[in-house]
């Protein structure tokens, strides 16, 4: 701790941390920091790692319900399935890395979110994928982007052997210089192999597992490196972690041997912020301290500074803590995988982070500094006084036949077939997947006993923009009719909030209000939050991205082989419309593509009639009176029938209610399903399946194969 | 009648295939850093990306020390079925003709394709009865680097020798391959490679069971020829 106090007042704030944020370490510390120090503060205190304009807000995030098992604060939450066994999952964002390097920043965002499921013991069993680009028909660098995350995404999850078993991209001029990738991993675990961060029993060893710590990843500690630490060109490195999937399959086969064999007192992954953050969670969650010997750690680089050991993102790293008569049988299951593992140090009595070098002492922080004295700053959330988002540039005039309509919404970018995509992935291995992107509204796994899981994964940021309480609830309300229409019922979700700089009065209102609106529809469901991640700064000089949160949700059926189809699939059902239903044409695919801007009030939710609307989903489909089941979302019921009969190859015949507007949105509410008519007795009929044609009376008939083909030339003309 | 599966670091479809195997048979996993077949009646190299692929697809793996016994298993005759990467390491090393290529859109491709028998009278297709109306399976394809590739001339005689056992159906073919090839086996006929995963097409839920044609055939070939 040698560096002058002037020169370290100079370097917080290159670190990003405000001269009030500095004061307060002083204050806290008793003394001034030494270099290590503060890089480590500044990166525990940065919004990524400490959440300081989110952590209130997401207090209000009901976190309570039957199933839960792990909720938020650990690496992922878990519910109960059932039979003992446990779901853990959570989603991730990793969008600056991407938007800086898209392959190796989508594939780094899926190894992230698998060792965080994997941390808490469970085996990774699927991976979803929410992406956001600008438009791709105008921008060369959104087509490149999407085409080298969907590569990255597929280099890790295909190579590391987990199933991508769905996803959402979507496409608006606002995510132009912001793309987003946000990555959802599920995990399977017995309960008792379920474990903790909690780092416990002072005098235990800390075990690092996994690749060597490199100088890859010094994401905020790089503008230390280029002040006054680092000389030359090390501070040059690209920020940018590089993502290894072989490595990864070891260590994970390797993590959960040493769980089975009950070789570990808890385990943590290595991500933001490094040994720091991981080692500070650790401690902290356990009230211990822990010692650290960065002399013991494997280094890729020689002579790297103490500052870069503590903060490298090298990735494919978990830390451990294991009792000493256990070390000796965990280095040999480690040697058998061909997995480094070093011990590195030991939990202590006390409160203290303390990480030597070469015999000297280079840190000394009290743990409730690094993690519980991070401020916490109450945004000042004020409504937009203007429009926030200029308008889309019109694809339709507005004189269309509505067939021409319904073609050019099949063809669009954000309603197009997303085979192009999906076929870059994997979505089989491991033998559990029942329903594939496509076949279903959700995606359907099938567990031992012979239920099953379903999972989604939705958001739509063009109708938060419009109106971030009630878009953000349509979100969690998409969530849960896309597992109704398998059969299942929702255990729990997680989200990710992708929104701007939030020291923005009009960005904290957005996330305020999306925030309230994600509350009101969980509790509206009965649906808790396990864990989430908030992405802010999402901005560019022309403004904000449209506020996204993304909300993954995971749910039950008791039978795998009655999990629901969307296609239609005889001749001779009957079609019915189930659920009430005031669609509006604000903030619609249609309104985009004939140029309207994001504006505009939504449709309100009432939330028994939507509750009974799913109810009747899930039983017609588990009883199997149903033989398909479609929600209604972009596009309207003309694009929700259009789906049905793409996906059957069969076409229909219907007539819609007097008035309702074909292409009009309420995501979440209203679903189109089918059956023998014997069993849609009580239903509201409105057609049969039939032909080759989907025709709606008064207003269209098309050929299906000229609907498939508008669908399937959508994205592949380009991707 | 046993199976081993063979498990090297990056393996990924090991499981999916012992399960399968399991449907027909018993069968064990092997380690790749023994030297110990376990007794097993037939060998399966199953898919993933062993060795992450580094190098080139499965050229790592075909040094494996289980390898050597696998090999010593291939020539005294005994059943040894490639799949995707398994496929690859045996084309690596040597017990299969012909090598894989990286697909012609250079991309990983997953797909149901439908596969078409050539020969019906093989330890690996015989389950099927030679004549039925749809000697046809539909199966999942998944990978990055599955082109069969072989010098014209090769392939000639490949044909003529009756070594190509399961074909494309028009219109299927995922990756280029040349003349449509999906799998071929050895001179001798008990080593075949395939790219298509048969292990993921043996369960109602998954959508076809038609994989477990292949399963089925190595248990009638053995029981008939090892086990009697």
């Amino acid at each position: 701790m040698s560096s002058s106090t002037s020169s370290l007042e100079a370097r917080h704030r290159q670190l990003g941390l405000t001269d009030d944020e500095y004061a307060r370490i002083l204050d806290r510390l008793g003394r001034t920091p030494g270099d290590v120090e503060l890089a480590m503060l500044s990166l525990m205190w940065s919004e990524h790692c400490g959440y300081k304009h989110s952590r209130r807000l997401l207090r209000r995030l009901p976190t309570e319900g039957r199933h839960l098992l792990l909720g938020p604060g650990e690496n992922a939450g878990a519910v109960d399935v059932g039979d003992g066994l446990a779901v853990a999952f959570k989603v991730e964002s990793h969008n600056h890395p991407s938007a800086v390097e898209p392959f190796q920043g989508a594939a780094t965002g899926v190894g992230g979110i698998l060792r965080d499921v994997f941390a808490v013991g469970a085996r990774p069993i699927a991976v979803l994928d929410s992406l956001r680009f600008g438009e791709p028909l105008d921008s060369p660098r959104s087509r490149y982007l999407l085409e080298r995350a969907v590569a990255g995404i597929g280099h890790y999850g295909n190579s590391i052997g987990v199933p991508t078993v769905g996803g959402e991209i979507y496409f608006e001029q606002s995510y132009e210089q912001n793309c987003l990738i946000n990555a959802m991993c599920l995990g399977l675990a017995p309960h008792e192999r379920l474990i903790r961060s909690a780092a416990a029993g002072p005098g235990n060893v800390v075990v690092l597992l996994g690749a060597l710590t490199g100088r890859d990843g010094i994401g905020g500690a790089s503008v230390l490196a280029s002040a006054e630490l680092g000389e030359g060109d090390e501070a040059k490195r690209p920020s940018v972690q590089i993502g290894d999937p072989f490595t990864e399959k070891k260590l994970l086969e390797c993590c959960l041997e040493l769980l089975d064999r009950e070789l570990l007192v808890s385990l943590q992954d290595l991500g933001a912020a490094g040994l720091t953050s991981a080692a500070s969670e650790m401690a902290a969650s356990g009230g211990v301290g822990i010692t650290l010997d960065l002399c013991q750690i494997p280094l890729r680089e020689v002579d790297m500074e103490p500052f870069e050991i503590m903060v490298s993102e090298s990735q494919e790293r978990m830390l451990c803590v294991a009792r000493p008569e256990c070390v000796g049988e965990l280095l040999a299951v480690c040697e058998r995988w061909e997995v480094l593992a070093t011990t590195i140090g030991g939990v202590t009595d006390g409160d203290a982070l303390q990480v030597l070098h070469r015999g000297s002492v280079v840190a000394d922080l009290p743990v409730s500094v690094l993690i519980d004295d991070c401020p916490l700053y109450d945004l000042r959330p004020e409504p937009p006084s203007s429009e926030l988002y200029s308008p889309p540039e019109a694809v339709l005039g507005g004189g269309e036949s509505p067939a021409e309509t319904l073609l050019a919404l099949l063809r669009s970018p954000n309603l197009a077939s997303r085979r192009p995509v999906f076929e870059q992935y994997d979505p089989i291995v491991q033998s559990r997947t029942v329903r594939r992107p496509d076949e279903a509204d959700a995606a359907v796994l099938a567990l031992p006993d012979g239920s099953a899981i379903a999972v989604s994964i939705d958001g739509n940021g063009r109708r938060v923009a419009c109106d971030p309480r009630r878009g953000a609830a349509e979100a969690v309300y998409e969530c849960a009719a896309n597992l109704a229409c398998v059969g299942a019922e929702p255990l729990g979700l997680t989200n990710c909030l992708n929104f701007g700089n939030p020291e923005k009065p009009h960005v904290a209102w957005q996330l305020t209000e999306a925030v309230e609106g994600l509350a009101e529809a969980c509790e509206a469901l009965g649906v808790p939050v396990v864990g989430g991640n908030v992405s802010l700064y999402n901005e560019a000089p022309s403004g904000p991205i449209f506020p996204t949160p993304v909300v993954g949700m995971v749910g039950r059926l008791p039978d795998a082989t009655r999990a629901g189809r969307l296609g239609f699939a005889a001749e001779g059902d009957a079609i019915a419309l189930v659920g009430a239903f005031e669609p509006s044409a604000a903030g619609s695919e249609l309104s985009k593509l004939r140029g309207y801007a994001p504006v505009g009030e939504l449709p309100i939710v009432d939330a028994q009639t939507l509750r009974s609307a799913h109810a009747a989903v899930r039983s017609g489909i588990r009883s199997g009176a149903l033989r398909s089941a479609h929600d209604i979302a972009e596009g309207g019921v003309a694009v929700a029938l259009a789906e049905c009969c793409i996906a059957g190859g069969l076409g229909a015949s219907v007539r819609l209610p007097d008035g309702l507007d074909p292409f009009a949105e309420a995501p979440g509410r209203a679903f189109i399903v089918a059956g023998p008519p014997a069993a849609l007795e009580g239903f509201a009929v409105i057609g049969q399946v039939g032909g080759d044609t989907l025709a709606i009376a008064g207003l269209l008939e098309v050929d299906v194969s000229e609907l498939t083909s508008a669908r399937e030339r959508g994205l592949a003309e380009w991707v | 009648m046993k199976f081993g599966i063979v498990r090297f670091p990056g393996s990924c479809d090991d499981i999916d295939a012992l399960q399968a195997a399991t449907r027909v048979g018993e069968a064990v996993l092997l380690w790749h850093a023994d030297h110990d077949l376990q007794g097993v009646d037939a060998v399966i190299v199953p898919g993933g990306f062993s060795y992450g692929d580094y190098l080139r697809a499965g050229a790592i793996a075909r040094f494996a020390p289980v390898m050597a016994q696998v090999e010593e298993f291939a020539r005294e005759g005994g059943l040894v079925l490639g799949i995707c990467n398994g496929f690859q390491v045996l084309c690596e090393a040597h017990l299969l003709p012909g090598a894989l290529l990286p697909n012609v859109s250079l991309k990983f491709v997953f797909r149901q394709v439908e596969l078409e028998i050539v020969r019906a009278d093989t330890p690996f297709t015989r389950a099927r009865i030679p004549g039925a109306p749809t000697p046809r399976l539909s199966i999942p394809v998944k990978h990055t680097t599955g082109r069969f590739y072989a010098p014209e001339d090769e392939l000639d005689r490949l044909e003529a020798a009756g070594q190509v056992l399961l074909r494309y159906a028009p219109g299927h073919n995922p990756n280029g391959s040349l003349r449509d090839i999906a799998g071929v086996c050895n001179e001798l006929g008990n080593v075949f490679g395939l790219m298509p995963h048969p292990e993921h097409a043996v369960d109602p839920l998954s959508g076809s069971t038609d994989g477990l044609t292949i399963f089925d055939s190595m248990r009638a070939h053995v029981e008939q020829h090892v086990l009697a």
